[in-house]
């Protein structure tokens, strides 16, 4: 599927045909995951009603981690193979995963008021967290530094792909410091701990989270497709004489543009 | 005290729950709002340059 959505006409047109069923998808999920979350499924034993909030914590941790993924194995293949969309992907997943990270701080944050007492600790968990976020954060400010777009893309994925060391101590952190946050409950030899009434909403969530990602990531990479091909012709209106002269083809030139950028 | 109003309590973490919410709500969804729009413009931008450049790719 990579190799077949190299081109970024084809996948224009790919994208473009599966935005609108990504965009329902997510909706139809997210609002039966709310229902279920917020209505049908029963306060815990010990965290009471308080245990909703982890409908929306814990699906946005997922993403934080993941989303973290997707873009150093982008900027992986952008480094290594001048993949022309790989770029793209991750510098369009960036903003998204800052706000997961965010949103799952946030979260954690008015869970652990009531649960745990306290807004904040400097626990291991938590604080691996905040550097997420941070890194996030720096990836988005180092691409955007370079006035040449294709340093600032070579800066933040070398970036991204130095930070990845941040995800195996946020997954361990729990298991290897004695922390406040509580072990995996979902991903343990033994199967989950979670009873069904719980589980099956905060995965009806979490792919609703997951939609929504996949559908924002894919609306934002055309945006900057769209934004990259408007650039070349705004050069082109320029000057249209040297352009065709350094490119012969107006086409082929904005097309060759968008390869080496 | 009604079904909603107990609901909308939450056991007495309603102001935990709903914030939380609410703040996952505003930051995914202004998001979304920013992303669409920025979307939008970058659609209309480029078919207005590709109107006057008489360039189609």
């Amino acid at each position: 599927m990579m190799t077949r959505l190299a081109n970024p006409a084809r996948f224009m047109r790919v994208s473009g045909a599966a935005l609108p069923w990504l965009g329902g998808a997510t909706a139809i999920a997210l609002a039966i995951g709310l229902v279920w979350a917020l209505l049908l499924s029963p306060p815990d034993y010990q965290q009471g009603e308080s245990v909703r909030i982890m409908f929306i914590h814990v699906p946005s941790a997922v993403m934080a981690e993941g989303v973290y993924y997707l873009i150093a194995l982008a900027s992986f293949v952008a480094l290594v193979w001048r993949h022309p969309l790989a770029d793209v992907a991750a510098q369009a997943a960036a903003p998204l995963g800052a706000a997961f990270t965010l949103v799952c701080l946030a979260t954690g944050s008015l869970w652990g008021r009531p649960m745990w007492g306290t807004w904040w600790v400097w626990d291991a968990r938590l604080t691996s967290v905040l550097v997420l976020f941070f890194l996030y954060l720096g990836y988005i400010a180092l691409v955007n530094a370079f006035d040449d777009a294709s340093r600032g893309a070579r800066a933040g994925s070398i970036l991204a792909l130095v930070g990845v060391v941040d995800l195996p101590i946020i997954k361990f952190s729990v298991d290897w410091w004695n922390t406040l946050h509580q072990p995996a409950s979902i991903l343990r030899t033994g199967g989950p701990t979670i009873d069904a009434s719980m589980l099956v909403p905060l995965l009806i969530m979490a792919l609703g989270f997951g939609l929504l990602f996949a559908t924002l990531l894919v609306l934002r990479m055309r945006t900057a497709l769209n934004e990259r091909k408007a650039r070349a012709l705004r050069l082109y209106a320029v000057e249209p004489r040297a352009t065709e002269a350094a490119e012969r083809l107006p086409a082929a030139g904005a097309a060759a543009r968008m390869r080496r950028a | 005290m009604s079904a909603l109003s107990a609901w909308l309590a939450m056991g007495g973490y309603a102001g935990f729950i709903w914030p939380a919410y609410g703040i996952a709500a505003a930051v995914l969804g202004g998001l979304s709002i920013h992303s669409w729009r920025r979307y939008r413009a970058s659609v209309d931008t480029l078919a207005r340059l590709q109107r006057q450049t008489g360039v189609r790719e």
